[in-house]
């Protein structure tokens, strides 16, 4: 029997597609039918209504750079709890690394990450491969297989490649599938500290690591992407000049692309206070004018997407003098929050913050709307006979983070305490509701 | 020591005196080579070769890299035409230096040496020799530059096959950038008219080749489509140690040659492969092993073409 829902009341956000107005969606059988304006006649008998009160309804999102658990540290997070963590931050689409525990650098390994992502209450998952065997920088994956097995993309995580010549020969043999090569931009001979080189790193005695670790590397690559022809994507950008090497560069029309995440747009590096382990990132939180580089360059155009960054952590990771403590923070809950900071300051339209977390992602990931590869379902966007997966939320209604209190087994957020205005009200995967109550 | 020049010594004719490439070598200069093998095969097969052709001439293989299967070819062709013929397996790590090489030459021209083969791992080595011997020098293979007589032999087998050695369409598969017989190749199937395609990753057949008048196919269901002739090449394992490509299995999945790609090219469409082959790497058994596989032909029109060669080249040490 076919199921149908009807969200009335609601202002249709649809960056993929250009829409923004206010209007009702029709969902049948968990594809989005289509959608009309207020007053409109004919609404299927038995539909089940979902009053949206105004609230903006819009694709579920898509996170481009999330760690999860499994495989191996499931201690940490398991697909079922990053599951809860994304569905509560309206994400229905997490592209995995594929750093755990073993590497993703084996088909088989693609294909289990995609089966669970298939099952109705865990959130879509699309896995990147290993750019090299066990992440090791030395020598190339199986870019063919894996890519055919469904990664959608290719990088060896948080460890840079190092090697010029080896990016150089996976940029060249990317080609072969189109596959996108994603680069972690810290040049890791310069990148042995953890915390951004510079005053404060200098008072509480912290090893630094310069900003332009991250622009050494960006250079490079993209020199041997004008060199290859390849195509190549540089994960979490953090500095002013990584950004303007990107903005000359894709002024030029090299096929370079990047993101950056909340923590790089919202923090600076005096959030690690007195050595305040949570907000540990690799690359590490830099300067304020590093923030507002960023910041400039999410309202330019020259960043692609927003990523959640997600790196879930056991307190007894954190836990540690802040050298030895473990890189990164939670995100999937707080994803939408905080990126609605820069709506609310001017920075962005909410369109435009929405197209980083939607359909400018699944576009680099090769799963937008009709250009999704051969197996991927299209996500980003709510045309006709894209999956309903969807996130209701009030850009203006406030909440406030609280570690200890987030959904999902991980809490080390980086943004405790803060005060965020916009709140996912609702989550749908194919028309299924997995988050929130009534509206 | 002979001090020749290298312009208008390298192909046959009146004045050549070496065979060191096919590139710059004019079609009127292949089809007689051609033809002569042609006869040389028959002759072969018959058990009448003429075994006094080459009677008091010298012919010495200068092996500095391995290869049982050219060499061996060569000294049958050089029996088979009644030539002495001498082995010489160099260990490469006494001559990787050129002047050891120089010093190698005067040891030949001492021993009054009428033919010279050579293989050598370094590209232009040959040509070097060429320049200080006094014996005619047959490449047999430099680095990663030229295998002429490879390449005749490839061509004779496609003209005894399908009539005709233009208008073809030609795919080489597999390790183009690295392949010497690839580049002879190319030069000679370019120089007749003939349509060439390379075949392989990115890796291992840079779009750069593009520049040799060829079309690069990164993929072998577009590469193969209504060619005439699939040329298969060796993928060596240090290739895959190398990080130029990722495994065997990946290479088969996506470049070996099965049946279900043999079928995108022209009905009875030549298969070809210089050898020795990796079975299930480069070209499923089934394929190597079917009537559409030439490949033990080309084995047998090698001592042909090579008996062809040394013909000409001593004939024009006589004129």
């Amino acid at each position: 029997m076919s199921t149908c829902t009807v969200f009335e009341n609601v202002r249709l956000i649809d960056p993929a597609s250009g829409l923004d107005k206010p209007g009702r969606l029709l969902v049948r059988d968990g594809v989005v039918v289509g959608y009309d304006l207020p007053g409109s006649e004919g609404k299927p008998d038995e539909a089940e209504i979902v009053d949206g009160q105004g609230a903006v309804l819009c694709p579920g999102l898509v996170d481009m750079r999330v760690e999860i658990g499994e495989p191996g540290h499931e201690y940490r997070e398991t697909v079922k709890s990053a599951s809860r963590a994304a569905f509560a931050g309206g994400v229905t689409t997490v592209a995995v690394l594929p750093t755990g525990s073993p590497p993703i650098d084996d088909p088989a390994m693609v294909r289990m990450l995609r089966f669970r992502g298939e099952e109705p209450d865990y959130v879509s998952i699309l896995p990147y491969g290993a750019l090299t065997k066990g992440c090791q920088g030395a020598e190339l994956a199986e870019i063919g297989l894996l890519s055919e097995a469904g990664a959608v993309a290719f990088t060896d995580g948080n460890r840079a490649i190092a090697s010029a010549r080896q990016m150089k020969l996976a940029l060249t043999y990317a080609q072969a599938f189109d596959a996108l090569v994603v680069q972690h931009p810290e040049e890791p001979t310069l990148a042995g500290g953890c915390a951004t080189e510079g005053e404060l790193a200098l008072r509480l005695g912290l090893p630094g690591i310069p900003t332009a670790a991250e622009a050494i590397m960006i250079a490079r690559d993209i020199r041997l992407v004008e060199m290859t022809g390849g195509r190549l994507h540089f994960g979490h950008v953090s500095t002013g000049e990584g950004v303007e090497l990107i903005r000359q560069a894709k002024a030029r029309g090299v096929r370079v692309t990047c993101d950056t995440a909340p923590q790089y747009f919202d923090l600076n590096e005096t959030a690690i206070g007195d050595f305040r382990t949570y907000a540990k990132f690799s690359p590490p939180l830099r300067r304020e004018d590093d923030r507002l580089a960023i910041c400039a360059a999410l309202a330019d155009g020259t960043i692609d997407a927003i990523a959640s960054d997600h790196a879930p952590r056991d307190p007894d990771d954190k836990r540690l003098p802040f050298a030895q403590a473990s890189a990164g923070g939670t995100g999937l809950a707080t994803l939408l929050g905080v990126t609605l900071t820069r709506y609310h300051d001017g920075t962005l339209s909410l369109s435009d913050a929405l197209a980083l977390l939607t359909c400018r992602p699944a576009t680099l990931l090769g799963v937008s709307g009709a250009a999704a590869r051969g197996g991927s379902r299209p996500v980003g966007t709510l045309v006709a006979g894209a999956p309903a997966d969807l996130c209701l939320f009030d850009p203006d209604r406030a909440w406030q983070v609280i570690a200890g209190e987030l959904p999902g087994h991980a809490q080390n957020t980086p943004f405790d305490g803060r005060a965020l205005e916009g709140k996912v009200l609702g989550t749908w995967k194919n028309g299924r509701r997995v988050f929130g109550g009534a509206a | 020591m002979a001090e020749a020049s290298s312009g208008g010594s390298r192909f046959f004719g009146p004045s050549d005196r070496h065979l060191l490439g096919i590139q710059g070598m004019h079609p009127s200069r292949i089809e007689p080579i051609l033809d002569l093998a042609e006869s040389y095969a028959l002759l072969n097969r018959s058990r009448k070769t003429p075994r006094d052709l080459l009677r008091g001439r010298t012919l010495i293989n200068l092996f500095f890299e391995d290869s049982t299967r050219t060499r061996t070819s060569f000294e049958l062709a050089g029996k088979r035409l009644g030539a002495d013929v001498v082995n010489m397996s160099v260990a490469q790590s006494s001559v990787n230096k050129g002047e050891t090489l120089l010093d190698t030459a005067a040891t030949l021209n001492a021993m009054r040496t009428d033919l010279l083969v050579v293989r050598h791992s370094q590209s232009g080595a040959p040509a070097l020799l060429a320049q200080k011997v006094d014996a005619a020098v047959i490449n047999a293979g430099d680095g990663t530059h030229e295998h002429p007589t490879q390449a005749l032999l490839d061509a004779l087998t496609i003209r005894r096959h399908l009539g005709r050695l233009e208008g073809l369409t030609v795919a080489i598969c597999g390790d183009i950038a690295h392949s010497r017989v690839a580049r002879s190749n190319i030069h000679l199937l370019t120089s007749m008219a003939n349509k060439v395609r390379l075949v392989g990753p990115p890796t291992l057949v840079p779009r750069s080749m593009a520049s040799l008048g060829v079309e690069v196919h990164h993929s072998m269901e577009t590469g193969l489509r209504d060619v005439d002739v699939v040329m298969m090449l060796r993928l060596q394992k240090e290739r895959m140690s190398g990080g130029l490509i990722p495994s065997a299995r990946e290479y088969f999945r996506y470049y070996g040659l099965d049946q279900r790609r043999l079928d995108l090219a022209k009905p009875g469409a030549l298969v070809m492969h210089p050898g020795p082959m990796n079975r299930g790497v480069e070209i499923a058994s089934q394929i190597a092993d079917s009537d559409q596989s030439v490949i033990r032909e080309q084995v047998e029109m090698g001592v042909a073409v090579r008996m062809a060669v040394l013909d000409r080249l001593s004939r024009g040490g006589r004129s």
